[in-house]
């Protein structure tokens, strides 16, 4: 009876003392502060550029697409795709397109403007994405991650 | 091999000490009266070389910390300070840059003389996992020193490896956060990479010293891969035989190591780094440290980034398996004219291998790191397994001294 005592106080010991030395590697809550959603004005974006935000330590691309960038990417045959999607679906308005511009493979920050398809290229380990951000060719598993955002006003954007 | 001490100390003093703590005469005993097989060439000597080398990182180390600030702001200014006011700091810093590069210089040899002495083979299973456990400590160690400097190739390569993890189905994003401590590599990371940089070479050592009792429970192998079978023919004690030869392998390679640090102390680097580490902007080309670079190229040959992923470490981890998965009965490769040109394919498809790590993804580089990974996997895991039953291997000396003895004759002759 002692023995099983001893061994159950001992087995909550160490998990309540191994829990908060695994926790304190996650974010701390200045990291997670740090990490609210910032605005981002649009007025300035002319069409045809790529302007780059920090947002998480990580940059955030935000493009004003031309009507061209658009239509290549909408008349994109969904067979096609590595991992399917419709630019309907990665856009709110088609002239915006808001995407994290960390490369799906192994984290690299991809070119604008760049590649065979014109949307970014890594030069890492060469992913090519389109102008909808979405994966064509390379070791890219994904597309490239869309965050949560909104249009707060016509020149406003909120990411987070 | 090693029986009871027979060491007694010759003063009073040092009885008087034996008899309460007996540390001499376990030195005595293990780097004194030790038997060492007579017929150990030069490559044995690398175990003496890689110890060395870990104790010149962790001396140059923990005097480098004295002058270095581990914060994104400070620690790219902390390193060029080193190397411009610090007292020697140039030296303490290239000494412990170089260091690092030298100690893969021997580690490497030291494994692949075991890989054709066929050292890893029953009774020395656990010697030779206790060194590939080494080896995955001081990739560890080495990964997150190149961090420090807080250089462009520091953030891009932590940015690499640490998304290696997410590439693990379902918790992957959890644990790289994790890892990061943060949404992306920043201050965090540096922060717990300095302290386990400065922790892991300690259990590096700690690992050592199993090593070396493993070793000295069931012998050192030798170039013919024939046990010990009669100690006053077979061995020579440790000192001075061993000791003086592998303190003159000691100083040839200081000098080799000497000529990087002098000569070409940058040569290893990379010009990117000397460039602060920017989140915003990746380097046109990410190349992780030579030493690296065989694995590197697995991880990019394979068109799918968990199957690159689990590749790679693969690679390291069929180590581990070795003594099971190689057949022969016979250890040393003079012995296996087949194994032997296998082996020189093996070492050569490696170098090919670090070669392609160190080139652009693209093309018929892919195709040539594709082939090679296709036969540093089967190596391991067809020839070594199917040769011990197809090789004839040539007749094997009864003994150590039949060898030795045999050789002599043979060159008199």
């Amino acid at each position: 009876m002692l023995f099983i005592a001893t061994g159950a106080v001992g087995a909550v010991a160490v998990g309540s003392v191994a829990w908060p030395l695994i926790s304190q590697m996650n974010p701390d809550a200045s990291t997670i502060a740090a990490g609210a959603p910032i605005e981002v004005d649009l007025s300035a974006i002319a069409e045809g550029a790529i302007v780059t935000v920090k947002w998480r330590g990580k940059p955030i691309f935000v493009r004003h697409r031309t009507p061209k960038e658009i239509k290549e990417a909408q008349d994109v045959q969904l067979a096609q795709l590595p991992d399917p999607q419709t630019d309907a679906q990665r856009v709110k308005k088609p002239e915006w397109l808001v995407v994290i511009g960390v490369c799906t493979h192994l984290g690299c920050i991809p070119l604008g403007h760049q590649g065979e398809y014109e949307g970014w290229f890594c030069p890492c380990h060469g992913s090519a994405y389109d102008t909808s951000g979405r994966i064509r060719k390379g070791p890219a598993p994904k597309n490239l991650e869309v965050p949560s955002y909104a249009f707060t006003s016509d020149t406003k954007l909120t990411i987070g | 091999m090693s029986g009871p001490s027979t060491y007694v100390p010759k003063s009073a003093l040092g009885r008087w000490f034996e008899s309460r703590l007996p540390i001499m005469g376990l030195i005595h005993s293990s780097f004194v009266a030790y038997p060492t097989p007579r017929n150990l060439n030069y490559w044995w000597t690398f175990g003496g070389i890689l110890s060395v080398m870990l104790m010149v990182q962790i001396i140059t180390g923990i005097v480098l910390v004295m002058h270095y600030t581990p914060h994104v702001d400070y620690a790219f200014n902390s390193i060029e300070l080193i190397m411009r006011d610090v007292n020697w700091g140039w030296l303490l810093r290239y000494t412990h840059a170089n260091g690092a590069s030298m100690f893969f210089v021997a580690v490497y040899i030291h494994m692949l003389r075991g890989l054709y002495y066929g050292s890893y083979k029953a009774p020395r299973e656990v010697l030779w996992i206790l060194g590939v456990i080494i080896y995955l400590l001081m990739m560890a160690t080495g990964f997150m020193g190149y961090v420090l400097p807080w250089g462009q190739m520091s953030f891009w390569g932590a940015t690499v490896i640490t998304n290696l993890f997410s590439a693990i189905p379902l918790v992957g994003e959890a644990i790289t956060t994790w890892l990061w401590g943060g949404y992306s590599v920043d201050n965090p990371t540096l922060n717990r990479f300095f302290s386990l940089h400065y922790l892991l070479p300690f259990m590096i050592a700690g690992v050592v010293v199993l090593h070396v009792w493993a070793l000295h429970v069931v012998g050192q192998n030798n170039p013919d891969g024939v046990e010990v079978k009669n100690v006053a023919r077979d061995t020579v004690p440790f000192t001075p035989y061993a000791t003086l030869k592998d303190g003159f392998a000691m100083m040839c390679f200081m000098l080799f190591f000497a000529w990087w640090i002098f000569y070409v102390p940058n040569y290893l680097g990379h010009a990117d780094n000397y460039i602060e580490a920017n989140p915003l902007a990746t380097p046109a080309h990410i190349v992780p440290e030579w030493y690296y670079l065989p694995f590197y190229a697995i991880l990019r040959a394979v068109p799918s980034k968990l199957g690159g992923v689990v590749a790679m470490f693969s690679a390291i981890l069929v180590l581990c398996f070795l003594p099971w998965l190689d057949t022969s009965k016979v250890r040393s490769a003079k012995y296996r004219p087949v194994y032997k040109v296998f082996f020189w394919l093996f070492v050569a498809s490696a170098v090919g291998l670090g070669y392609l790590g160190a080139m652009p993804a693209e093309g018929g580089y892919v195709l040539a790191s594709r082939l090679l990974a296709v036969y540093y996997f089967a190596f391991f895991l067809i020839v070594m397994p199917l040769l011990g039953l197809f090789e004839t291997p040539h007749p094997v000396p009864a003994s150590i001294a039949d060898a030795v003895l045999k050789s002599t004759h043979s060159a008199k002759a």
